[in-house]
């Protein structure tokens, strides 16, 4: 049995082999890339042009290798940053895996963890492949040891889940949602409540594709539309492994999925979608939302949206939401058989109207407080960060000027001219290099935009509590009049100066019969009005209740995910930085041959 | 870089020049590169993968190398430019420089002078030694005005651009063999400020100095007829090169310009995080630790800019003032063989005052003759000294990037360090019970 500390054990070790070797292995790269510039100065004799050719060839030929270190790279790194826990190490996705802190000691592994740990086995063997890579190029003493240690750990792994596919043994959940808090919602969840759909079905946006077709004014159009691919995880399981069923969705069909569930489950925090049109842009981003990076950005927002969404204990289990994703057609009718745009009219006529609540849930009035400082802190950011990345754009590229230049002028210099070319070189490498760290830049600012979209969120969920609160607060405090003037026509006496007590005055004593009739009225609507009060009373508890819980929620995913968006930041600074040692450390050396 | 190849050369020095002297010039060299090895070791300190990687020495070795076969003659002559001082009058404003000459030469009568000049005195100087030797390639002095970028005439930067330049131009002549023995020379470094006015005076006048002018003029239009190949050769060769050093001067001062812009949108950047860890509970620190490497990493860009802005931009512009100063040699150059063919072509068609031509055409003939020589002399001699100066420059401002990368990379290792240590006491709490 793999217990818990073997596993932090091997993880040790695992990072303590590792890191030696992606030294080494950008030190081989390093290696190679000057006997290759050395050997292209020993055919020098060539033309300048057949030799630009060879070097061209050269960097190509590096390029892959280049990108496998950076994977590696960067695989080794989020081991590293999450041996949080040992469960933490095993998959980047645990953050859709693991909604609630699930449990996951104990020797047998729950259906419902099994992507996990394919996960887990998959990121393994990318090791073993990296170790075979190695084997190649460098004999390492102990890398037998290791490679066993792996194969262990994998067919250990294997084994289990092989096990645990045989038993059915029942989800082990970390939901701390209770029946009771989905009672509201009894309607639209599916039997099966508990577990989240992820545990029981894989869910991914796999490609998007460009179409042309007719809107509803019979105008041509052209959108896009993305691939959803599902799979029961039961499934996947065994031995064969089927094709998953798929379908095509639009961003406005998200769009609508989105809004049922705001209006379906106001007292959630619903995850957001990728933005509509590109926000934040700088002069290389296209803000146009054809563009094939865009549209891709918009695929990996819309994939996590729904793996968000699927995650989520509440959310997960709708059944709408089971039928975006498995029916293609009819869906729409279904969703609109809900009824969920008159309710979402009512919500954002109540949404825009201002209101004051006369007894604020202190805990809500600073939530609401912190989604608009959240808000205003990220755009704050984003409009900065962009502001960054365009001039650190502008800085890489007008140094690939000194590659145009360097290359031009080694023609002249017959003592400098190998030198000088292939520092040009080094300088358009340079120059190109910043395309790939932006674009991997942007992917961060995808993870704070999703964060800045999740405050408009977080503020909805806080304005529907003002607004059952207010709602909660006329209620009574019409049945409190209500109740003084049945005290006021039972005592005949008047306490408060009021437009009855005048008119009676003025226009003398009404007949007891008029005043029995009165008080009967007014006694129905007192009974109503109680009637009502309590139903606010508990409507506005149970929200309280379940916002509470899912701000909770929510507050942790945020923490968590900021985290590591932070520390995926810090890596992609550091691989910058490190391409900017090696470009500069070869430029030098050419500098040097001059 | 002069001053690191001064460092470099002097120890081998000591016995040709008094102790004492030498001693001096030693510190004066040590404070001069005390910044540039003070670098060094802050970088050895901060970052783990700097021993790996086969930088400094190698460089120290090559640049030894190059500075060999540079000056393997002893120097005599040490020049210093420093001490700006600002000297205001009723008509004008101007600072004078403290220019600080030590030496063995026997043509001086001291062995020291310090003497106080102002820019106008070096272009005096300049004038002087371009009239004397047209054919030798006389460095640059600094642009009368600096009218781009927004410099201050008084500016403190603009001083100390000024006065690093002056100073490198000084040095050159001294280094040079026959420029560094000219009277003008001489007078420039011992007179003081009232001998120095009335030598200026007996100069040739005004006068003749424009005759001169207009009669170059005339030949230029006349043209050269059989101009030498290897001159069409260097001709060529200066053209291509003013252009391309024009364009690396133009590439460098845009980066600096884009780094600057970079360094102010980043200035702002590390704020906006600390701004944002006031509202965040949990990830107050992170966010803060993020917001310190931003900051930390916009003081090393700092650093970069200034070392860039410090070191690649004066050299590349004193080489196009160089380009500049190489095509008027060249263009001297040709006057004098026109005004030789000039005269050829008069004896060929005058018959009359055949002697007299004769002599004249005889002495032109030398004066060519000598010019050329003197030019393809310097010629060669510019040009190590370009090839060294440019690729010392380019070095340093390599070594500068790396060293940069390098910190960068340090600070950022540093917090994702801090973030590793945190996790993983996490884990020893979740393994204890």
């Amino acid at each position: 049995m793999l217990s818990v500390s073997y596993l932090s054990a091997l993880l040790l070790h695992t990072v303590c082999c590792l890191y030696p070797i992606y030294q080494l292995c950008f030190y081989i790269q390093y290696v190679v890339c000057i006997l290759f510039i050395s050997s292209a100065s020993t055919y020098s004799m060539l033309s300048v042009s057949c030799l630009s050719a060879l070097l061209l060839h050269t960097v190509c030929c590096l390029y892959p290798i280049y990108q496998l270190c950076f994977y590696i790279q960067y695989v080794v790194c989020n081991l590293f940053i999450s041996s949080a826990s040992t469960y933490r190490m095993l998959s980047v996705y645990q953050v859709y895996l693991m909604p609630g802190n699930s449990v996951y000691c104990g020797s047998t592994i729950s259906p419902s963890q099994i992507p996990l740990y394919t996960k887990c086995i998959m990121r393994l063997k990318v090791i073993l492949i990296f170790y075979s890579l190695q084997g190649r190029t460098l004999i390492l003493k102990d890398l037998k040891s290791h490679e066993s240690l792996y194969l262990v750990c994998i067919t250990q792994l294997e084994r289990r889940m092989a096990d645990a596919g045989n038993k059915e043994s029942a989800p082990i959940g970390g939901d701390e949602f209770t029946n009771t808090e989905l009672e509201n919602n009894k309607n639209n969840t599916m039997v099966e409540e508990g577990s989240t759909l992820l545990r029981r079905m894989e869910i991914s946006v796999a490609e998007a594709e460009k179409r042309t077709g007719k809107n509803t004014v019979n105008m041509q159009e052209i959108f896009t539309v993305y691939l959803i691919e599902t799979r029961p995880i039961d499934a996947i399981t065994e031995v064969h492994n089927p094709a998953p069923d798929s379908l095509w969705r639009r961003y406005s069909e998200f769009e609508i999925l989105r809004n049922y569930l705001l209006v379906t489950y106001p007292f959630i925090v619903v995850p957001p979608l990728p933005e509509k049109r590109a926000e934040f842009v700088w002069h290389k981003l296209s803000a146009d939302n054809m563009d094939p990076d865009f549209v891709e950005r918009r695929r990996v927002g819309l994939e996590n949206f729904l793996l968000r969404v699927a995650s989520h204990s509440v959310l997960s289990n709708d059944k709408i939401l089971y039928h975006f994703l498995t029916e293609e057609h009819r869906w729409k009718e279904v969703v609109y058989e809900t009824g969920f745009q008159a309710k979402a009219d009512s919500r954002i006529k109540a949404l825009s109207a201002t209101f004051r609540v006369k007894n604020p849930d202190k805990r809500f009035t600073e939530m609401k407080h912190y989604s608009d400082e959240l808000q205003s802190l990220t755009s704050q950011l984003l409009r900065v960060r962009a502001r960054v990345a365009d001039r650190l754009y502008g800085v890489y590229k007008v140094h690939g000027n000194y590659g145009r230049v360097f290359s031009e002028w080694s023609a002249l210099e017959k003592e400098m001219g190998d030198g000088l070319q292939s520092a040009g070189h080094h300088m358009d490498a340079y120059a190109a290099s910043v395309d790939d760290m932006l674009e991997e830049e942007e992917h961060y600012a995808d993870q704070l935009k999703e964060y800045l979209f999740y405050a408009e969120a977080l503020r909805a969920v806080c304005r529907k509590h003002e607004l059952t609160q207010y709602e909660l607060e006329t209620a009574s405090s019409d049945l409190i009049s209500k109740k003084q003037q049945r005290e006021e026509l039972a005592t005949g006496m008047v306490r408060t100066f009021s437009f009855k007590g005048m008119t009676n005055k003025l226009f003398g004593q009404e007949t007891p019969e008029q005043r029995e009739a009165k008080l009967s009225l007014l006694e129905e609507q007192i009974v109503q009005g109680e009637e009502t009060v309590t139903e606010k009373t508990v409507e506005c508890e149970e929200y309280v209740k379940g916002a509470w819980v899912d701000m909770q929620r929510f507050k942790e995913q945020k923490d968590r995910d900021l985290r590591e968006a932070l520390i995926g930041y810090a890596v992609m600074q550091i691989s910058m930085c490190k391409k900017g040692i090696q470009v500069w450390t070869n430029a030098k050396e050419c500098f040097h041959k001059m | 870089m002069s001053r690191t190849i001064d460092a470099v050369v002097s120890p081998t020095q000591t016995n040709t020049i008094p102790a004492d002297i030498s001693g001096h010039m030693l510190d004066l060299d040590e404070d001069d590169d005390l910044e540039v090895f003070s670098k060094d070791s802050t970088l050895a300190d901060g970052n783990m993968f700097n021993a790996s990687m086969p930088t400094s020495p190698g460089s120290m070795v090559n640049q030894c190398k190059f500075e060999e076969d540079e000056e393997s003659d002893s120097k005599d002559i040490f020049i210093t430019v420093d001490n700006p001082e600002s000297h205001v009058t009723a008509i004008e404003t101007f600072i004078t420089y403290r220019v600080l000459t030590k030496t063995t030469r026997s043509e001086f009568d001291n062995s020291e002078y310090e003497v106080r000049r102002r820019y106008q005195d070096f272009l005096w100087l300049k004038g002087k030694l371009e009239d004397a030797h047209s054919t030798l390639i006389v460095h640059p002095l600094p642009e009368k005005f600096v009218v781009k970028g927004m410099v201050e005439r008084f500016s403190g930067d603009f001083i100390e651009t000024r006065r690093k330049a002056l100073h490198k131009f000084l040095t050159r002549v001294a280094d040079h063999p026959i420029l560094s023995c000219s009277e003008d020379f001489k007078v420039f470094l011992s007179a003081q400020a009232w001998e120095l006015t009335t030598y200026k005076k007996q100069g040739p006048g005004f006068l003749s100095r424009m005759g001169e002018t207009v009669r170059a003029v005339a030949n230029s239009v006349r043209g050269v007829k059989n101009r030498p190949e290897e001159f069409t050769a260097i001709q060529e060769y200066v053209e291509d090169f003013s252009n391309k050093i024009g364009s690396l001067d133009k590439v460098t001062q845009r980066i600096v310009k884009e780094q600057k812009e970079y360094l102010e949108e980043l200035k702002e950047y590390g704020p906006t995080y600390t701004l944002w860890s006031g509202s965040e509970e949990e990830l107050a620190e992170q966010l803060k630790g993020v917001a310190g490497c931003i900051e930390r990493c916009c003081k090393e860009t700092e650093e970069q800019v200034g070392h860039l802005s410090d070191t690649l931009v004066p050299v590349l512009h004193e080489y196009v003032l160089c380009a500049e100063t190489l095509k008027a040699v060249l263009r001297r150059r040709d006057n004098i063989q026109a005004e030789f063919e000039a005269k050829n072509e008069a004896l060929a068609t005058k018959k009359v005052d055949r002697d007299a031509l004769k002599e004249e055409i005889d002495k032109l003939e030398d004066r060519v003759e000598w010019a050329n020589n003197a030019l393809k002399g310097d010629w060669g001699r510019w040009q190590r000294s370009m090839r060294g100066d440019l690729k010392s420059a380019f070095l340093s401002t390599a070594e500068k990037n790396v060293d940069y990368y390098e910190k960068c990379l340090a600070v950022w290792e540093t917090f994702l360090l801090s973030q590793r240590t945190e996790p993983s006491e996490e884990t020893d709490r979740d393994n204890t019970p």
